[in-house]
């Protein structure tokens, strides 16, 4: 029998991705004014292609037929990359307030998409369970 | 939980833009402070920001020591305070009670223009910090509601 949490899909994954993209990009603008910081973010898709990617280091190995396939969280070293600026700055800084901004914007909708996907997984489940 | 680290990050930012926020108010209170002496005169005040690294991200592979999750730093600290070496301007006020033997009387190396431009961008940062944890804190209240 699969684990019920495969029934997760990729959803679990990729609101997990956008936390942690949501904590790179919360630190970007922490440190907006601090000389010579480089801004980093996660490319959110290159994360999720090795999520798909079957011979993926987030994919557990199995070497005996009975063994549980899943996935393993993701490290992220995938996707994590600096920005190229768009403007340079004499300190040495790449933050670019509005972009980090945005971003931080767009990332909660995918937040907010990811936890619909998941919650409706749940509640289909649920319904399953109670034979409604 | 990873949420969690964006209140300590946002937190971290905004307790720094506040020592910011001091520095620049001590400095325009201060901007008129007049001395004689070159030693006793106030010298603007500046922090030094500087990326508050977690303990385990200096192995250079931005993950933790145990090859579990990438850290994305922890924020901002203030390193310090620098007090400007910038030249005191000195003006002839012979009838000044602070004149000093020649007539002279030593002003502080505020730039008044310069704080204000300071003081706004201080502000403007704190206030997208407050934002960033709002965002979490909406975050997290969204996950609890999970599976309901």
């Amino acid at each position: 029998m699969p684990a019920l949490s495969l029934n997760f899909g990729i959803y679990e994954a990729a609101l997990n991705t956008s936390i942690k993209r949501s904590e790179l990009l919360a630190n970007n603008i922490a440190n907006a004014d601090t000389p010579g910081y480089k801004a980093r973010d996660l490319d959110f898709s290159e994360v999720m292609r090795g999520y798909s990617n079957p011979n993926s280091s987030v994919r557990m190995t199995t070497s005996q037929s009975h063994h549980r396939s899943g996935l393993i969280e993701s490290t992220g070293m995938e996707g994590l990359k600096y920005r190229s600026s768009s403007q340079a700055s004499v300190d040495g800084n790449t933050v670019d307030a509005d972009r980090e901004n945005s971003e931080h914007a767009k990332n909660t909708l995918l937040y907010n998409a990811s936890f619909q996907f998941l919650n409706g997984k749940i509640k289909g489940m649920l319904g399953a369970i109670k034979g409604e | 939980m990873s949420l969690l680290n964006v209140f300590d990050i946002a937190g971290s930012a905004m307790s720094a833009q506040s020592v910011r926020l001091n520095t620049v108010s001590s400095n325009l209170a201060n901007a008129e402070s007049v001395s004689s002496s070159v030693d006793e005169t106030y010298r603007s005040r500046h922090p030094v920001f500087s990326v508050l690294k977690d303990q385990y991200q200096n192995n250079g592979f931005g993950m933790d020591n145990f090859g579990r999750g990438l850290s994305s730093g922890q924020g901002v600290e203030v390193k310090g305070i620098v007090e400007s070496d910038a030249e005191l301007p000195r003006r002839y006020q012979p009838s000044h009670p602070m004149a000093d033997e020649e007539g002279f009387v030593t002003y502080p190396n505020v730039n008044v223009v310069e704080e204000m431009a300071n003081m706004i961008s201080a502000s403007r940062s704190f206030q997208t910090n407050v934002e960033v944890m709002d965002n979490a804190k909406k975050m997290m209240q969204q996950l609890l509601t999970l599976g309901q």
